[in-house]
């Protein structure tokens, strides 16, 4: 790709942007939410035309107008959200649209064998005959490779595809990569972990504000510098500095507190000013704890108590007004309404307040919410743009202000910077820190490791729908945290 | 101008539309030999539409919460037959009046509720609750009238159905005075633009067909929200049945068939989605009026009436299409 240039209104999301892949290598695009990256690749892909620029494949110009097009010339994008049925199984999802049929009717025998085959190539054990809905994201993402590699990809985008994966799942899916950059297949390796790009990658480019900053080989590079290059400016501490809990009353306990459909309850209590981290590998069942926590979903039984009086929790709505907050992890699907504004979005929560004669008065809202986008550093045109156009780390912000707009006195975050970049995460780090120093109790769920052990106090393990040990900040490193994760040392 | 892009865009698009409009009236007009825009006749069509005004106002509430009701047209012949039998033999024309409303649109709003109540409590299809009493409630209105015309000799209600308001404004243009139905349409409209514009409640329906999880979890009582929406469409339908039945003087029960269609229709041509979270009353008006001057059009330039159904099928196709051409048009820039 040469010269890519891309303009939405207001915005130079590319600016002559050159970016090539050898057969064989793993290529990683990094850069921060907004610096191009989804952009180029859907210039790729077909689902946008560029402005100015031009795509050679084997050095022959080419003009990509669909994703048809991007098909026929070999080029596959895993976009984050898979593009799957979820009722089929996993052989008809692989060949879909391509089925081997005579006559319409399609020859099951030949399909399972093509199937077979391409899962080979790749060393992937999948059950053919199950739904896809029934499976975990990790086999997902391998029905996804298997599929793109079934219609002779040679170049192959993957979009954030570790963002989902527990560790151990990861390391199998750069064993897949290998395996496919040995048979001469291009990637382009899009991720925000940068640990991960080492680990991966052959050569690494640097995109900012829609330029490119520079393409080197991953071996030239230390981590630092690859931060460096993206936010433009060193990122000395990445994690701000912790507030002391100084009164020892808990605000928030929860005692015996039962999630539906586990036959066991959780108890644990956080002080005001404290950051509680809830770590543990996918499906340890800190999502669900902290949404019958907040109401979210309804609990089996058990109680929570803040400042010393239990609570009747029905629903949201009881939790919002004994002032829990809940920032859900999946912004897109729990956090905002996508089609509405920024004002709107942020005071949906809270909306009773802005209430006058029956009418919602605007004016208001929008002082109010100004405000906080003022000291959220909320990058929009204006509060009316449609919380859809904004990027991740911008919807991420917008969602904390709407739990910011009333005082909360215990705010749950479910992986609060899941998907945005190293300068918004530092912001939200240092915004969840401010909080905390404010007497806020603070419960906080992440699968990154680092994350948990670098913003919490003190550090609950999970594992199995339980809390099987809690760590106090000192005594937490990422070896026990994982050993008690995995349950290789008895809780 | 000092402008924020987004509001640059929506001026644009406003400007645009009202351009577009006067020359589609004066082509018209013209076309007509000038009876289109005779005050006679642009009368006549606020009336003719009025019914489906008045639906379609509740339709859009329902519609933007990413929900449908099939059951508007059949509730106005229940609607409509009930209070044509409350007010037979009620010696007190008043009475017998405020009974007949109170009748007509609570019968409505309850209507709308068991409509709702299996939406909000087992989570089923609109289409399937409101498909359902779309055919209870049209056989119930046979059953309470024997299949039989209800006649309906109180004249306040067939006023309100037929009669016409403020006789000294009406001379001015050369009429009788304003019909009372298009003075009950434009405070429908205007009461349900107001809602959904500027109360909480309007502010939550949007968010429920935008994202009813982000609004769940926001604290929005979403049951509370959908419930109301249905009772709104329901009431509003036996709103539109005391015009209809007003004017005919008659409680009808194969009357209103089809209507639902049209609300929809008006709803949709106005710019809302079926989708949900997206669209607006003065929309839905807009919907209203262009299918109603269409129809009246066809009637002034005499088109068979077989093929008055196919343009209006057509029209409502390339309406629906033209709107999303220019959506993307206005998505792309």
């Amino acid at each position: 790709m040469r010269g890519i240039s891309k303009t939405y209104p207001g915005v130079h999301a590319l600016d002559g942007v050159s970016f090539d892949v050898r057969a064989g290598e793993v290529h990683a695009l990094v850069g921060e939410n907004g610096a191009g990256k989804s952009t180029l690749m859907k210039i790729l892909a077909g689902a946008t035309p560029p402005d100015a620029g031009t795509i050679e494949i084997r050095g022959q110009a080419v003009n990509i107008r669909t994703p048809r097009d991007a098909e026929r010339l070999g080029v596959a994008i895993i976009y984050q959200e898979f593009n799957l049925v979820p009722g089929l199984d996993v052989a008809a999802n692989i060949v879909l649209g391509r089925e081997p049929n005579r006559a319409g009717v399609i020859d099951a025998r030949a399909l399972d064998e093509q199937v077979l085959s391409v899962l080979k190539r790749l060393g992937l054990d999948l059950p053919l005959r199950a739904e896809i809905r029934t499976l975990a994201v990790a086999q997902q993402q391998q029905t996804e490779i298997a599929k793109a590699l079934s219609v002779n990809a040679r170049l192959i985008v993957m979009d954030e595809p570790s963002a989902a994966l527990t560790p151990d799942e990861v390391d199998k899916l750069f064993v897949v990569i290998r395996k496919l950059r040995s048979d001469g297949v291009g990637i382009v390796y899009i991720s925000h972990r940068i640990d991960e790009i080492f680990t991966i990658a052959d050569r690494i480019t640097v995109l900012r504000d829609g330029k490119l900053v520079e393409t080197g080989a991953a071996s030239s590079y230390k981590a630092d510098d690859v931060i460096r290059l993206m936010v433009g400016r060193p990122l000395s501490a990445h994690f701000p500095t912790l507030p002391a809990p100084t009164q020892t009353t808990p605000r928030f306990a929860v005692r015996e507190l039962r999630v539906p459909r586990r036959d066991f309850g959780v108890t644990f209590e956080v002080r005001p000013g404290e950051i509680f981290g809830l770590a543990g590998l996918v499906g340890s069942g800190r999502t669900s704890l902290l949404r019958a926590v907040c109401g979210a979903d309804v609990p089996a039984g058990g109680t929570v108590e803040l400042d010393g009086v239990t609570l009747r929790i029905r629903g949201p709505s009881d939790a919002i007004s004994a002032g829990l907050a809940f920032v859900t992890e999946d912004r897109k699907a729990q956090g905002l309404v996508l089609g509405m504004s920024v004002r709107e979005n942020v005071t949906l929560p809270h909306l009773a307040r802005f209430v006058r004669l029956l009418m919602v008065d605007r004016r208001e809202e929008t002082t109010a919410v100004q405000k906080l986008s003022d000291e959220l550093r909320i990058r929009t045109p204006s509060l009316e743009q449609l919380a859809r156009n904004l990027s991740g780390g911008n919807q991420q912000k917008v969602v904390l202000a709407k739990w910011l707009l009333e005082t909360a006195k215990v705010i749950c975050f479910d992986e609060p910077t899941r998907g945005i970049d190293v300068g918004a995460k530092a912001e939200i780090y240092e915004l969840i820190a401010r909080l905390a120093a404010g007497g806020v109790a603070i419960v906080m769920a992440s699968s990154e490791l680092p994350e948990v052990l670098g913003m919490s106090t003190r550090i609950g393990v999970m594992r199995g729908g339980r809390i099987v040990k809690v760590f106090d900040r000192a005594e937490a490193t990422q070896e026990n945290v994982i050993r008690y994760a995995t349950g290789t040392v008895a809780a | 101008m000092n402008l924020t892009p987004a509001a640059r865009q929506t001026l644009l698009r406003a400007g645009g539309f009202i351009v577009g409009l006067v020359v589609l009236l004066v082509v018209l007009n013209a076309w007509t030999h000038g009876d289109f825009l005779r005050p006679f006749n642009v009368s006549n069509v606020l009336k003719q539409i009025a019914v489906y005004a008045v639906l379609a106002v509740g339709q859009t509430f329902v519609i933007i919460t990413a929900g449908i009701d099939l059951s508007v047209g059949s509730l106005i012949a229940l609607t409509g037959v009930l209070m044509a039998g409350v007010m037979v033999g009620e010696p007190i024309a008043a009475v017998g009046l405020l009974v007949a409303i109170g009748v007509g649109v609570g019968a409505g709003g309850v209507a709308g509720a068991v409509n709702g109540l299996p939406v909000v409590r087992f989570n089923l299809p609109p289409f399937i609750t409101t498909l359902a009493m779309m055919l209870m409630a049209r056989g119930l209105a046979f059953m309470y009238s024997g299949g039989r015309p209800i006649e309906i000799d109180n004249a306040a209600f067939n006023a309100i159905g037929g009669g016409t308001l403020f006789p000294g404004l009406g001379h001015l243009i050369g009429l009788p005075g304003i019909p009372a139905p298009v003075l009950v349409m434009l405070a429908v409209v205007i009461a349900g633009h107001f809602v959904l514009t500027r109360t909480r409640f309007g502010r939550y329906v949007y968010a429920i067909g935008g994202n009813e999880e982000a609004a769940r979890l926001s604290g929005i009582n979403v049951a509370g929200v959908k419930m109301g929406v249905y009772i709104i469409s329901g009431a509003l339908a036996g709103l539109a049945s005391l015009l209809l039945a007003g004017r005919l003087s008659t409680g009808i029960p194969q009357s209103g068939s089809g209507y639902e269609l049209q609300s929809i229709a008006a709803v949709v041509v106005g710019g809302t989605s079926l989708m949900g979270g997206r669209g607006s009353i003065v929309g839905t008006f807009v919907g209203a009026l262009l299918i109603g001057v269409l129809n009246n059009l066809m009637n002034l330039l005499n088109v068979q009436s077989y093929a008055q159904e196919v343009v209006l099928g057509a029209v409502i196709l390339i309406a629906v299409l033209l709107d999303e051409l220019r959506k993307r048009y206005f998505a792309s820039r």
